[in-house]
Formats: C-alpha cells, sequence, structure tokens
C-alpha cells in the first residue's frame, strides 16, 4: 500500500439534516485515473468539497502521501498539490488567460515588495520565467496564442481546458476534474478523454475524475467509484462496473436492470 | 372588406401617436421648467448674464430644457414632423409658462413656496407686460424645440459642431469669472471677451467657435497616424503645459489642482483595496485622519506635539502609522464579506473619528480642538509656503505614489488581489493565503491614505477631527466609481471631474453639488465602467 496517493476513511458530511456523503472509503494509488460517477445528487462534488478542504467532512479522515489533510485551511492543501477544477467553470472571468494561469505560478514564487517596486534585474526574470511557464502551460494545452484574451471571452472549451492550465500551474501531485466534458458533443469529450490520458502519462499526475459522459469515463478510468445517496455501492474496474447490477439499479430503476448496463452507453 | 378597414383606420392611429408625443412633450418641458423655478435655480440665475445682453443662466437653462425636449420627440416622430412637433411644443410650452406666471401672481403661494417671489416671477416674463412676454416666451420656446428636434436628425458632424458651439458658449459664459482671472495677464483680450457683468457677444463667437474646434477635432485621424514617439511628445507637452499652469496663474488654481492631487493619492489608496482587492471600505478616512494625526504631532509646535521634526522627516512616519493602522483596520473584518464589510468599515471610521473627539484622547490629540501650529514644508531651507508651491509638492508625491500604486498592480501581489476579487474561494483553493493577501491591501492602501493625510496636514497647517467625516470616504469612493474601479488614470480623471469641477464651479453656489450628483448619475447610467475603465480591457481590444 506504500504507493497510495490518497486514502478516504470513512468520509461523511452533513448539511444540516442532509448526508450529503457517509461513510466513503477511497484509495487511489499513484498516476491512477479514478472516476467517481453516481447520478445528480450523489454526493460527487461534495466529496471533492471535502478533499480540497472547501468544506470540512463531519467525519473521517483524509490522507495525503502518508500526511493528514482533512481540517487543514484550502490554501495549505493546495499547496501540497491537490488541484482542481469545477463543475460549473470558475476562472478568474476579468483575468486574461495568461494571467489565470500566472496567480497559480506566483503562489510558489512569491516575490518581494521592494523588488516589485524598483523592478530589480531579480525580479524582471522571476517574472519573465512565470510568463514562459505560463505560455508553455498554455500550449500543452491548445490555448497558444489566446494568453491575451480575457477568460471571459474564450469559447467554452477553451474555458475549460484554461480551468485545467490553472490547476496545473500549481505543480499538482494529484488533479480532481469535476465533469470536465460536460456539455461537450461526442468529438470534443473524445479530445478531453485523450487529453486526460495524456496529462497522467506526461505529467505523472493522479486524477479523479467526476464525469457523467460514460464514454469519457469508460475510456479513460482504471478505476471507478460509483455514488448514490451519498453511499459508495460500489468500486472496481470499468468492466466490473459495467457489469454490476446494483450499479445498473441506481441509474436506470431496478427494472431497466435486466436490460443492462449498455444502455447507458448509445453506440457511437 | 377588411383590407379597407385597415387602410381607413390607420390615418386616425398615426395622428394619435403624434398628438401624444407632443402633449406629453409639452407637459415635460413645462414642468421640468417649474420645477426649476421651484427648486429656486431660476431665480438663483436669472439675474446673471450667460452672454451680456442677450441671455441670462436661468433662460438659457428653460431653453436646454425646451431642446432637450425637441431632441426627445424625434424618438416618437420620424423626421421633418419632429421639427415642426418641436416648434409646436415649445411654443405651446413657453405660452403655457406665461399663463403659469400670472396666475401664480394672482395666487400668492410665496407663503408656501418660497422661491416664487414677484421678482423671479416677473423675470420669467422677462419683465415685459403679458403679451409680449407671452410671445416672448413662445418665440424662445418654440425656436429651441425645433432646434432640438432638427439637431437630433442632423448627420453626425454638424451635429457635433453645433453641440460645440452651444457648450463653448455655456462653460465660457459660466466660467467667465475664472477664465478672465486666467488671462488676466492678456488684457487686450479682457476688452472684448468679457466684461466685469460676464461673457461679451464677441467673446460668445470665439467662444462658439473654440467650442465646435473643441468637438469636431479636427486633424484627430491625422494625429492617429503620427509616429508614437511624436504623440508621446504632444502628451508630455500637454502635461508640462498642465504643471505649469499653477505657477502661470493664480493661487485659486493652484489649490484646485492641489486638491486633486490629495484626493488622487487618496483614490489610488482605495484602489488597491476596492479596485484591485475588492474590499469595500467606507472608514477609509481613518487612514487619513492617522497620517495626518501622525505630521501634525511629528511637527506641530507647542500644544500637544511630542517632537519638532521636519515635514520631510515625519512624512514616512505618517505613511508608517497609516500602514500599521490599516494592518490592524483589516484584522477584525477578514471574515466579512460584501455589504457587510460596507458597514463593518463604516463603523470603524467611524469609531476613529469618535476617539479623536473623546475626552480620553483629548490630552494626546487635542480633542475638538484640534492640533495647531503645524509649520509650512521646507526644504533645505526654502519653505515652501504658497499654494504654488505646495501644488509641486503634492504633484510629485502622487506621482511618485502613481508609480508605486502601478508597479503594484502590474505585479504578483496585484494578481493575487485581483483572484481574491474575482472568485474569493477558489483565489484560496489555487494556494493564495487570503489573510495575506487581503492585509496587504489594507496595509498598502492605507499607506496611500497616510502620506494624503500627512501632505494634508503640512498644507493647512492644523488638523480638526472635524476634517475626517465619513463625506471624504464617499467622495474617494463617488471618485472610483466615476473615473472607473480599478483604473489608475480613472483615479485621476474621477478626482479631477468630483473635485475639480465643484471648485471650479464655487460661482454656482450650493448649485454645485447639483452638477457633483449629475455627474455621478450620469456616468453610472451611460459609462457603467467608469469615464476610464480599468486597462485589461483595452489590452483585450488591442
Amino acid at each position: 500500500m506504500s504507493a497510495l496517493l490518497l486514502e478516504a476513511r470513512g468520509l461523511g458530511k452533513r448539511y444540516g439534516g442532509l448526508q450529503a456523503i457517509d461513510g466513503i472509503n477511497l484509495s487511489v494509488p499513484k498516476a491512477v485515473i479514478h472516476s467517481v460517477i453516481g447520478p445528480n445528487g450523489a454526493g460527487k462534488t461534495t466529496l471533492f468539497n471535502c478533499l480540497t478542504s472547501f468544506a470540512q467532512p463531519t467525519s473521517g479522515e483524509i490522507w495525503l502521501n502518508g500526511a493528514r489533510i482533512d481540517g487543514l485551511r484550502p490554501d495549505r492543501v493546495s499547496k501540497l498539490g491537490v488541484a482542481r477544477t469545477y463543475q460549473n467553470i470558475r476562472l478568474f472571468p476579468d483575468l486574461t488567460a495568461l494571467e489565470n494561469i500566472m496567480v497559480g505560478l506566483e503562489v510558489r514564487q512569491p516575490e518581494s515588495l521592494l523588488g516589485t517596486l524598483l523592478s530589480t534585474p531579480a525580479h524582471r526574470r522571476t517574472v519573465r520565467a512565470v510568463q514562459a511557464r505560463a505560455n508553455e502551460l498554455l500550449v500543452a494545452l491548445d490555448l497558444g496564442g489566446r494568453g491575451d484574451r480575457l477568460a471571459r471571452h474564450l469559447p467554452y472549451g477553451d474555458q475549460r481546458r484554461l480551468e485545467i492550465a490553472r490547476a496545473l500551474s500549481i505543480d499538482p501531485v494529484l488533479l480532481l476534474l469535476d465533469e470536465p466534458a460536460a456539455g461537450m458533443n461526442p468529438v470534443e469529450s473524445h479530445a478531453m478523454m485523450e487529453l486526460i490520458g495524456r496529462l497522467r502519462d506526461e505529467y505523472g499526475l493522479t486524477i479523479l475524475l467526476i464525469e457523467h459522459q460514460m464514454r469519457v469515463v469508460m475510456g479513460v478510468s482504471e478505476r471507478i467509484s460509483v455514488l448514490d445517496h451519498g453511499v459508495c455501492i460500489a468500486e472496481g474496474t470499468p468492466a466490473e462496473i459495467r457489469a454490476d447490477p446494483t450499479v445498473i439499479a441506481a441509474y436506470l430503476g431496478a427494472r431497466a436492470a435486466k436490460h443492462g448496463m449498455d444502455a447507458l452507453e448509445p453506440s457511437a | 372588406m377588411p383590407s379597407d378597414m385597415v387602410e381607413a383606420s390607420a390615418p386616425a392611429i398615426d395622428l394619435r401617436i403624434p398628438a401624444q408625443a407632443l402633449i406629453g412633450t409639452t407637459l415635460a418641458i413645462v414642468g421640468t421648467c417649474v420645477f426649476v423655478v421651484l427648486v429656486g435655480l431660476f431665480g438663483q440665475f436669472a439675474s446673471r448674464a450667460l452672454v451680456v445682453d442677450v441671455i441670462d443662466i436661468g433662460h438659457a437653462l428653460m431653453l436646454a430644457i425646451a431642446l432637450g425636449g425637441g431632441a426627445a420627440l424625434t424618438r416618437r416622430i420620424a423626421g421633418p414632423g419632429a421639427v415642426l412637433g418641436g416648434l409646436l411644443a415649445g411654443a405651446l410650452a413657453g405660452a403655457a409658462l406665461a399663463v403659469l406666471v400670472v396666475a401664480t401672481e394672482a395666487a400668492n403661494l410665496r407663503w408656501m413656496l418660497v422661491s416664487l417671489t414677484p421678482v423671479t416671477l416677473h423675470a420669467i416674463g422677462y419683465n415685459l407686460p403679458l403679451l409680449q412676454a407671452t410671445a416672448l416666451l413662445a418665440a424662445g420656446g418654440g425656436i429651441a424645440g425645433a432646434l432640438g428636434a432638427l439637431l437630433a436628425c442632423l448627420p453626425e458632424r454638424p451635429r457635433q459642431a453645433f453641440c460645440g458651439m452651444l457648450a463653448g458658449v455655456v462653460f465660457a459664459g459660466l466660467l467667465h469669472e475664472l477664465i478672465a482671472n486666467l488671462l488676466q495677464d492678456f488684457h487686450s483680450l479682457d476688452d472684448w471677451m468679457f466684461s466685469y457683468d460676464g461673457l461679451l457677444p464677441t467673446g460668445a463667437v470665439l467662444a462658439a467657435a473654440l467650442g465646435a474646434v473643441a468637438f469636431l477635432r479636427p486633424g484627430r485621424a491625422r494625429f492617429a497616424r503620427l509616429p508614437s514617439a511624436a504623440r508621446i511628445g504632444v502628451g508630455l507637452a500637454c502635461l508640462l503645459a498642465l504643471l505649469a499652469l499653477p505657477a502661470l496663474t493664480n493661487d485659486f488654481v493652484a489649490q484646485v489642482m492641489m486638491l486633486v492631487c490629495l484626493y488622487t493619492l487618496m483614490g489610488m489608496g482605495l484602489n488597491i483595496e476596492l479596485g484591485l482587492a475588492g474590499l469595500v471600505d467606507l472608514g477609509f478616512v481613518a487612514f487619513f485622519a492617522v497620517g495626518a494625526y501622525t505630521l501634525a504631532l511629528l511637527t506641530a509646535t507647542g500644544g500637544v506635539a511630542v517632537a519638532q521634526l521636519n515635514f520631510f522627516v515625519a512624512l514616512p512616519f505618517s505613511i508608517l502609522a497609516a500602514a500599521i493602522f490599516g494592518f490592524l483596520f483589516g484584522l477584525p473584518v477578514l471574515k466579512v464579506r460584501g455589504d457587510y464589510l460596507a458597514i463593518a468599515t463604516l463603523g470603524l471610521g467611524e469609531i476613529i473619528r469618535v476617539l479623536v473627539l473623546s475626552d480620553m484622547l483629548k490630552p494626546l490629540l487635542g480633542g475638538a480642538q484640534g492640533v495647531v501650529n503645524i509649520p509650512k514644508p521646507s526644504l533645505f531651507g526654502l519653505v515652501l509656503g504658497t499654494p504654488t508651491l505646495l501644488f509641486y509638492l503634492t504633484a510629485a508625491m502622487a506621482a511618485l505614489a502613481g508609480y508605486c500604486a502601478w508597479r503594484l498592480q502590474h505585479s504578483g501581489l496585484g494578481r493575487r488581489w485581483l483572484a481574491v476579487r474575482e472568485d474569493e474561494d477558489v483565489a484560496q483553493a489555487l494556494g493564495i493565503n487570503l489573510v495575506q493577501v487581503k492585509l496587504s491591501a489594507y496595509t498598502l492602501g492605507a499607506a496611500f491614505a497616510g502620506l494624503a493625510g500627512g501632505i494634508f496636514a503640512g498644507m493647512v497647517g492644523s488638523v480638526f477631527p472635524q476634517s475626517f467625516q465619513l463625506l471624504v470616504s464617499i467622495n474617494v469612493l463617488a471618485i472610483l466609481v466615476v473615473g472607473g474601479i480599478g483604473s489608475l488614470p480613472g483615479v485621476v480623471i474621477g478626482a479631477a471631474a468630483l473635485i475639480g469641477a465643484p471648485e471650479v464651479l464655487r460661482d454656482l453656489g450650493e448649485y454645485r453639488y447639483l452638477i457633483y450628483g449629475l455627474v455621478i448619475i450620469a456616468v453610472v447610467r451611460l459609462k457603467p465602467e467608469g469615464l476610464s475603465p480599468a486597462a485589461i480591457k483595452h489590452r483585450e481590444i488591442a
């Protein structure tokens, strides 16, 4: 178990009378793409919020690389290498694409006030290095040449990829993607699927993925956890999940379970 | 046949809309004119000439209302019909006004409406008998209404030219004292442009011509084609001319420009807090007060003073004290967001003012008596005693501070401020330490206000709690809104518009705040991003 990057034990979050997630166990080894699926309201985003300290879990523990991270401030968790994207895109809309990424890079490269005011050579070198790195990330995500555009003016697909580029800017070990292919057509979601695979291969990232498009999930993940009503009802490889009757029942109701998981996947 | 019915009834419908528009416009003109009379605006200015022996400011205001009515009419009626409509509406309104005057004189409403003095009522009719007054008012209103409609229909260039001419005359007429003052070294100009009473007809012609040129800006396209070095040169020349203005003219101009610089300094500070980091602060005046009191205590002679330092030695302490105070100010409101932050900072600002006034701190800060006897700043034996020299001091400090603000805005810290403004939670998830970033915004923003406060204390020579009212905070906030939140050039433009203009319009008495209000409403309505929106928008287009 030494290769485990992320481990959640008995994770629970209660909002007043609503138990959003309950007793979730999650073990994600390094450099693995692990998907979290489930019907709307199953608690997937709540799980992500707990993992990034966006919300504090009401029970359970979270371990990253052998260190406990639940209860830490979100910026501390980020500094340990946990980056995320959001289901409803949350870029800094009035910053340019380049600046969106630079914000993340500069958190790791704090400059001195005096250097900023006097524009010392060392300060200028740092700024140039940050800009160059930000441009590299833009190019890596097919956003080359769009660095000067305001984030709010980018087309939808570009905004999704810019959000990933910004997440990469903090040099993460664990990347949480919340529905990156939402609202995309089959061609775009296929490209997104390839991108997710590439991120793992090139950056050695461990990726936790929430996604509704089954073609993406089945195509890219090594392991899948299925959440329903805040509880983990199944975990396994895509093939195991595809055949699991409880999963099908959760998605389509018990009656549809007879017809198999293929009902979820319209043939391309 | 249904089609016949439609054709037959069509003209009747067509006439009803213009008739409604006509009646509506007439009533609007009369109503606005009555309002202007009732609030006393007309009475105040009926005796003052816009152009000597031609028209007074009060009637010019009424004609402007008719002009606006005529222009508005073109939205309801198309083309030539609108001109006729404007003529009719203006004439009707003028006649109605004359009748109203007679009725009011008979009714004597002065016990209730204090502005309706016999003198004012007479002045509305140009002090003429009823028939002639009616004819004159109707003719004036009709011509203005028709002209308004005509202007709205004209192509862009002629319209600009005409608007420029009107604006030139109004500008020169309203500000004749100031302009005559500025031109006092050129005595030959005085004789035919201005008399003691105001703008002369010959001067009005010149002002109209200059106004038209200013609006049309011939050669604008050619200027845009010039190499950038030449354009920068022209810009620098304009800046130098502006800087030389106080030295060439008089103390009043220097004082106004100094005030503009002072508010620019504060604006740059609040711009860091509100414009960049998105932290509303209605207690901003507290930082200004800390800076002023620090300088006062460190430099004043006698009284509660603690040391008698030189102004320039004490000024860094003003900045430092305000910055420390800003840091402490930020601590309790760190977790407060949005509207609640406005209220919390408002309270903190008031606490400072009350503390300064309190008996508890009286032995330290002088209470309501304040700190007096602050010597004028002196540099290597040169006492900066005159408003002109003080202006140059303030301008130099503002330039230095402006450079710092510009560097900060385009630094990594500046980007972190923006990120926190845009989305606090996401910024934190990206590793940004919210406490650090917000406190740095409060601290640095306060430092700018501390500098402004220190200069203010040295300039005025005394510091009283009454100088640090909530109104100062609101003024600075209004400067940002008018200039464009988050934009440094906007701060300068906003300060010039909201601090400079009311000072220049001192002739108008209390009514200058009317203009202050109108400017804010006009900007918020017509240019919600401010007169000079944040630079990022330009970069996007370029």
